[in-house]
């Protein structure tokens, strides 16, 4: 199985890196930009057969480390 | 007086704590590698700066699991003195004992420069010897020290008086200019509710000797230094005559300049 873990920046913290690339979009001539997000996408290939499971372990790892649910959202699939 | 510096992989300012605490003040100072379970008889806790475990995931994100942190935690819980700097205050941040996080600067750029410090308040280890009216003239070196945290954490740390430095400029205001990195109400440094524990972005151990153009970052140390023997009912309240014994004999930045 692989976990597919998306995390972003939190909707109210700052994202300096998504206004950047907005404006940089913008002055390449694409219309219609509205805002960016800049995060980081994770793939975790994972042992064992019980998807259940995976998805605990998965939520339960994007919470404690791979995430700061101070800053940040996630989001995940298993396949 | 027993000083533990930690050490990851990574940190970089370690042997500068180490240098100040021994050589300028006068301490004993250890480095702790990462791995170590035990904080010993350390009597106060430093994490320096740098980049530990390569910045990767998050600043601090990975080191706050190692080992050394858990005895970090615990020592913290007892009431034990803890003061991040710069990677330190990020570790800090990620472990949960300061409220909120550091994230990118609003510019993108790293920012090496001196910059202003004022103190908020000298209710704390951190703060008790710095003159109220004094701003601290101090560098900061860091891509990442933008203070955030939400409204209810904000107003939380204002209520119970939990921000201990912000950036100003040379005339001690607060102003969008002086904020190096964009953090929510020019936050420089906090402390933790209990106070025993704090963090700031600039890094004191590069303004303790006159030869390095500026001493007010060892005012920080001295207060916790004030605060810890306070602890132990031995306190003795630091005047301006010990501060220019401690300056006699140094020689100043310009004289240096001259002579070489």
């Amino acid at each position: 199985m692989k976990a597919k873990i998306i995390i972003t920046p939190k909707k109210a913290v700052l994202d300096p890196q998504g206004k950047t690339v907005q404006g940089a979009l913008a002055h390449i001539g694409f219309d219609g930009i509205g805002a960016v997000h800049v995060g980081k996408y994770l793939e975790i290939e994972i042992t064992g057969n019980d998807p259940e499971y995976a998805r605990k372990q998965v939520d339960d790892a994007c919470h404690r480390i791979l995430s700061n649910p101070v800053i940040e959202d996630y989001r995940f699939e298993i396949e | 007086m027993n000083f533990a510096v930690l050490q990851f992989p990574g940190s970089n300012c370690d042997q500068d704590l180490v240098h100040v605490f021994k050589n300028v003040l006068g301490y004993s100072a250890r480095l702790l590698w990462h791995k170590e379970s035990s904080l010993g008889n350390s009597d106060a806790v430093l994490i320096p700066g740098g980049f530990s475990y390569g910045d990767y995931l998050r600043t601090g994100a990975i080191a706050r699991f190692s080992p050394i942190m858990q005895a970090v935690q615990n020592f913290a819980a007892n009431g034990g003195m803890v003061l991040g700097v710069c990677n330190g205050f990020q570790i800090l941040c990620e472990a949960g004992l300061l409220p909120g996080a550091l994230i990118r600067n609003r510019s993108l750029q790293f920012r090496c420069e001196h910059i202003f410090l004022k103190t908020i308040t000298s209710d704390s280890p951190f703060t008790n010897q710095i003159p109220p009216e004094k701003l601290l003239r101090i560098p900061i070196a860091h891509g990442e020290g933008c203070y955030f945290a939400d409204d209810e954490t904000l107003n939380r740390l204002k209520d119970n008086n939990q921000i201990l430095w912000r950036y100003v400029d040379a005339k001690g205001e607060a102003t969008e200019a002086a904020n190096p990195n964009g953090s929510l109400n020019n936050i420089a440094g906090i402390c933790s509710e209990r106070r025993n524990v704090a963090g700031l972005m600039p890094h004191p151990e590069r303004a303790s000797e006159a030869i390095l153009g500026s001493t007010d970052g060892r005012l920080i140390f001295e207060s916790l230094i004030y605060a810890l023997e306070r602890s132990r009912g031995k306190a003795k309240k630091r005047d301006e005559t010990t501060a220019a014994q401690r300056e006699e004999g140094r020689p100043s930045a310009p004289e240096i300049a001259k002579a070489a």
